[in-house]
């Protein structure tokens, strides 16, 4: 159908994030079509907390977010992988703690 | 309290699901597939429990299922709004949106219902509805205000479903509550909605009724029925 094809030029894309029942912070979940933000946050209800996953829902214009590039990753990420001291695990956690 | 009443209840959101069903895997837009199929489920839904009420008052041994599948179109009480052809998206959300305001007026009114199990059925759905109301009326403004040729088709789904209106407001015996009270705030929603959409609403008195009493369904239903009720009046015994 071409309908697709139209649809997906003339409605914005946007990316959604939801806030799970006991989760603390929006989990990017997905993304969608939508005219405007009402627009953006009913699709979003429809397509994404169906099965009761969230209790809060954030959608942001996918042309607002800013991504690393690819071509970087060597350099944005590989210069960490042998800086283990980075990691806080040679640490004893006393058990009074209890989980972190 | 009238079985009949809980049966219109049960038949128009039955039929409405069955009909936004059929947009399944076929709406212009996958988000707005979803969509009605979400609000499909929550009809259905709440014609299980209208139904479910309706033959536990009734005290015949019959069941939800009993009145969905093995009964014919004659035996039906919906509105003849709900069982009138999708068309195309603007036909098929002109009726959501009309059938969407009326219900949620309806809903609110047996909200307060004397009895406790009508009261308890609409205070769930009403929830429900109040969301597809907010969506259908988006969509009626967004399309009605949209393009040349969405405003077109919209108008015409307007005129062609209007007089399907007056029914919703007919009152006789069997009614759960007085549906001509319902009007006002009706028309209220309607008309701030359609301003909204640049659409305009025709004027007349004239409406076609017999749905919700039974004696004239328009020819829409028996073929609706017969695709809905096949499986089970073929397997009478399938189980799922």
């Amino acid at each position: 159908m071409d309908a697709g094809a139209d649809m997906a030029s003339e409605w914005p894309l946007w990316e959604v994030f939801i806030r799970g029942q006991h989760g603390l912070s929006h989990r990017h979940v997905g993304s969608l079509h939508a005219t405007d933000e009402r627009h953006a946050i009913q699709n979003a209800r429809d397509v994404y907390t169906r099965r009761k996953e969230g209790v809060s829902i954030w959608v942001v214009p996918t042309s607002q977010i800013t991504a690393s590039s690819p071509d970087e990753k060597g350099a944005l990420f590989d210069p960490s992988d042998d800086k283990v001291y980075r990691h806080p695990t040679f640490f004893e956690i006393p058990d009074d703690v209890g989980a972190m | 309290m009238s079985v009949s009443g809980l049966i219109r209840m049960g038949d128009n959101t039955l039929v409405l699901a069955q009909r936004l069903c059929e947009w399944c895997g076929h709406a212009p837009a996958l988000e707005e597939d979803i969509a009605l199929a979400n609000t499909a489920l929550d009809l259905i839904g709440q014609a299980q429990l209208w139904l479910e009420l309706a033959t536990e008052r009734e005290g015949k041994g019959r069941t939800a299922d009993t009145l969905a599948y093995h009964r014919d179109a004659w035996d039906f009480r919906n509105l003849l709004l709900v069982e009138q052809l999708n068309r195309d998206f603007a036909v098929t959300m002109i009726r959501q949106f009309l059938f969407d305001t009326w219900h949620l007026e309806m809903l609110k009114s047996l909200s307060a219902h004397d009895d406790a199990e009508i009261s308890a059925i609409a205070q769930k759905s009403a929830k429900e509805v109040t969301y597809h109301r907010e969506r259908s009326t988006d969509t009626v403004i967004a399309l009605g205000d949209g393009t040349e040729e969405s405003n077109k088709r919209m108008q015409g789904a307007l005129d062609r479903l209007f007089p399907y209106i007056g029914e919703m407001f007919d009152n006789d015996d069997c009614d759960l509550t007085d549906m001509a009270a319902l009007r006002s705030a009706f028309d209220v929603h309607l008309s701030a909605t359609l301003d909204d959409a640049m659409l305009t609403l025709p004027q007349s008195d004239f409406f076609h009724q017999g749905g919700k009493t039974g004696v004239r369904h328009t020819e829409h239903l028996g073929h609706m029925l017969a695709t809905m009720q096949s499986l089970p009046r073929s397997y009478p015994d399938a189980k799922w």
